[in-house]
């Protein structure tokens, strides 16, 4: 076939339709073409306003103050910029399309007619149509906040800098020196990130641990009341957790909070000051995390638990095993094996858990030195500094640093999840 | 013989283990129940088993001259419901586009999902928050709902996206066979079949804005507007412990219907976890 090819009709149509809609008048598809310049024109006439105007905001974050609001001016720029992005888009596939059909020419194939073009823009159209709209609900919700946070961080923007009274600034990599440099920054990063890490480790470490040890405690096949013990296990789990969280907060109150008032003093121990020393309020929230984790961990491992075919025990009790030896040779692994994945997103989601951290005691206590509360994870240090202290650019450059921590996290489990190995699959 | 006093002991310590996990998990709740019985108003005098227990605390909160329990109550169904049709809506749209066609950008869709589904969209906070305020969605419903929709999207996809590729692909292409257009294959053919999951998708997206403190407490700003989250954690966070009988409950109330709810459905949740989860 190649060998035969003389006709140079693909170069020709793709350099052609560099102004939208030739090349595919150069192939004789003058319907395509025509809708491809309309669309560009059309595209210039609505879009070269908000183009101009959103580049220039985006580049300079506005000239005079009052009259220019820097953020403002940032957000109609990530628009130019995805309008521009979506322009680029289409203009590529109309290179694209035409290049393709001129190598059907020179290979000597018919091109299609208008109406199979119809068909086929259906056929294959129909995937795009069913994903646009989440597509275009996620582009504004999520990944239009991801742009604007990740352009945030490269700006003076916090209440010194904060229009519409001042304009707002590029400053490069200047808050990731600051965060790594000023000492305050740096003793208070180091500090929280160490933190989150115990806790994420710690927290979601023991919620594991409990559940599959309770759920191997019930699953005995000679324990009566399973339905019961299983119900009562399983609350923690479906009153909403917020609920939970406050009412800890209130038992756990240093002077009235039933703790220290009644089960403590009953045991003979002094009052422990759980809102007020670092060290018992990170314990006291690794505990409450637990109690509020475990039900789920305890639920998944039931449901494996049942599926582990019973001959592998019998054949266990012939060769004589004690009851730990069939727990670490053939339960665990079974529940470790079929529950990894989700297992992972236990780690993630308590490395994010702000409700916790944030409605038990508000991140503190407050500690002399650091500008983050003692039990502060970087979520809620975030929250603080943008809610409450104003440092937003500051706190852009930390959603960034955890980002990145977390796809790291992801891509590490996507690379080990097998699914994805099979092609079809993806 | 030692065979059964092994048995004993075994047994006995379970029973011990199980009895001392259940007490520690409903003791809170017994307490907080006992609390909103309570004749008194503050922290310190609430006990588990009043001596003189009152409704007093139910019948203030629904008092809606002096309260806004019942509408943030209504609030909270309002934008789970709302939240539910529209994360299913759409969930069900992406997950079979994804699982059903072959197209460029799929691959890469998928990953931007699976990446998306681990960073909790407000981790981008500041950048809800302004864009909020630059659309005037600040403090509306709608504004926290197409949030809640958007922060579904991507896990739940996987989820439907796992669950549909079980579905055998010979259903769609003999239906193709018989002249069926792609509509009428997605509504006839494959929802009816996806029921499973789309309760779970339905329930997950109910129950977690139900769920959510950060961004209500971001995105609202005026009291009539609150979600029960939002509210409940002003009602105790206000002068903490003067009215935490009140709070009681109001937590009672809301937790009671939850998680009969839960309770109801649980089984469905594992199991549409356990499934998605293994697949993708």
């Amino acid at each position: 076939m190649d060998s035969n090819v003389t006709t140079k009709h693909r170069k020709n149509a793709g350099f052609l339709s560099i102004i939208p809609g030739f090349g595919q008048f150069y192939n004789k598809q003058f319907v395509k073409g025509i809708i491809f310049l309309v669309l560009t024109v059309a595209f210039f006439s609505s879009f070269s306003q908000t183009l101009n105007w959103g580049f220039w905001g985006l580049i300079t974050l506005g000239e005079i103050p009052i009259l220019d609001h820097s953020i403002f001016l940032l957000i109609d720029g990530i628009i130019a910029l995805l309008v521009a992005i979506i322009g680029l888009g289409i203009y590529a596939f109309n290179i694209y399309d035409a290049y393709n059909n001129g190598k059907k020419r020179d290979e000597g194939f018919l091109l299609n007619s208008v109406r199979e073009q119809y068909h086929n823009l259906l056929d294959n159209g129909f995937p795009y149509l069913m994903i646009s709209p989440g597509f275009l609900l996620l582009i504004f919700v999520v990944i239009f906040p991801i742009i604007f946070v990740i352009l945030l961080s490269f700006t003076n923007y916090d209440l010194y800098h904060s229009p519409p009274a001042k304009l707002v600034d590029w400053v490069g990599i200047q808050n990731y020196i600051d965060i790594f440099k000023l000492d305050l920054w740096r003793s208070t990063f180091f500090g929280v990130l160490g933190w989150t890490i115990v806790w994420t480790f710690g927290a979601t470490t023991l919620q594991v641990a409990i559940g599959v040890f309770l759920a191997v405690v019930i699953n005995q096949k000679d324990l009566k009341g399973k339905a019961f013990f299983r119900t009562i296990l399983i609350l923690p789990w479906a009153v909403p957790a917020f609920v939970s969280i406050l009412i800890f907060s209130g038992m756990f109150n240093e002077s009235f909070g039933v703790i220290n008032t009644q089960i403590l003093s009953m045991l003979g121990i002094d009052a422990i000051p759980w809102m007020t020393e670092e060290m018992w309020t990170r314990l006291a929230l690794i505990l409450i995390q637990s109690w509020l984790g475990f039900p789920f961990i305890f639920a998944m491992t039931t449901g494996v638990l049942q599926s582990i075919p019973e001959e592998l025990y019998e054949a266990a009790n012939v060769d004589g095993a004690s009851i730990f030896q069939k727990f670490r040779g053939i339960t665990l692994p079974m529940v470790l094996y079929a529950t990894a994945p989700i297992l992972i997103t236990q780690y993630t989601f308590n490395f994010n858990n702000f409700n916790v951290i944030f409605l038990f005691n508000g991140g503190g206590p407050a500690i002399p030195g650091q500008n983050a509360g003692g039990t502060d994870i970087l979520i809620s240090w975030i929250y603080q500094l943008t809610m409450t202290s104003g440092q937003y650019g500051k706190a852009a450059a930390i959603t960034m640093l955890l980002s990145l921590i977390v796809i790291v996290v992801a891509l590490w489990q996507f690379k080990r999840t097998n699914s994805f190995k099979e092609e079809d699959m993806m | 013989m030692t065979n059964k006093t092994e048995k004993i002991i075994r047994l006995s310590v379970s029973y011990l283990i199980l009895l001392i996990a259940a007490i520690i998990v409903i003791y809170p709740l017994l307490w907080v129940l006992g609390s909103s019985f309570n004749p008194g108003q503050s922290l310190s005098g609430s006990t588990m088993f009043p001596e003189n227990p009152t409704f007093k605390h139910y019948k203030s909160l629904f008092d809606t001259e002096n309260s806004n329990y019942v509408l943030w109550y209504l609030n909270s169904m309002k934008i789970s419901l709302i939240t539910m049709v529209f994360a299913v809506l759409s969930v069900a749209v992406t997950g079979y586009a994804f699982s059903r066609y072959r197209f460029i950008g799929r691959k890469n869709g998928l990953l931007t999902f699976l990446v998306l589904q681990m960073i909790p969209n407000f981790a981008a906070l500041i950048a809800i928050f302004v864009l909020a305020q630059r659309t005037d969605l600040l403090d509306t419903h709608a504004g926290l709902i197409l949030i809640y929709v958007g922060g579904q999207i991507p896990m739940n996809t996987w989820l439907m996206k796992g669950y549909l590729d079980t579905i055998p692909k010979e259903l769609d292409e003999s239906a193709r066979m018989d002249g069926a257009g792609h509509l009428r294959i997605f509504w006839q053919i494959i929802m009816p079949l996806s029921k499973p999951i789309i309760a779970v998708v339905a329930l997950f997206s109910f129950i977690a804005p139900f769920g959510d403190f950060i961004l209500a407490r971001i995105m609202l700003r005026s009291e009539e507007k609150f979600t029960m989250g939002v509210g409940l954690y002003e009602l105790v966070s206000k002068q903490f412990g003067n009215e935490f009988t009140t709070f009681a409950a109001g937590s009672v109330l809301i937790a009671i219907p939850i998680t009969i709810l839960f309770l109801s459905f649980q089984k469905y949740f594992i199991s549409g976890l356990t499934a998605g989860g293994t697949k993708g």
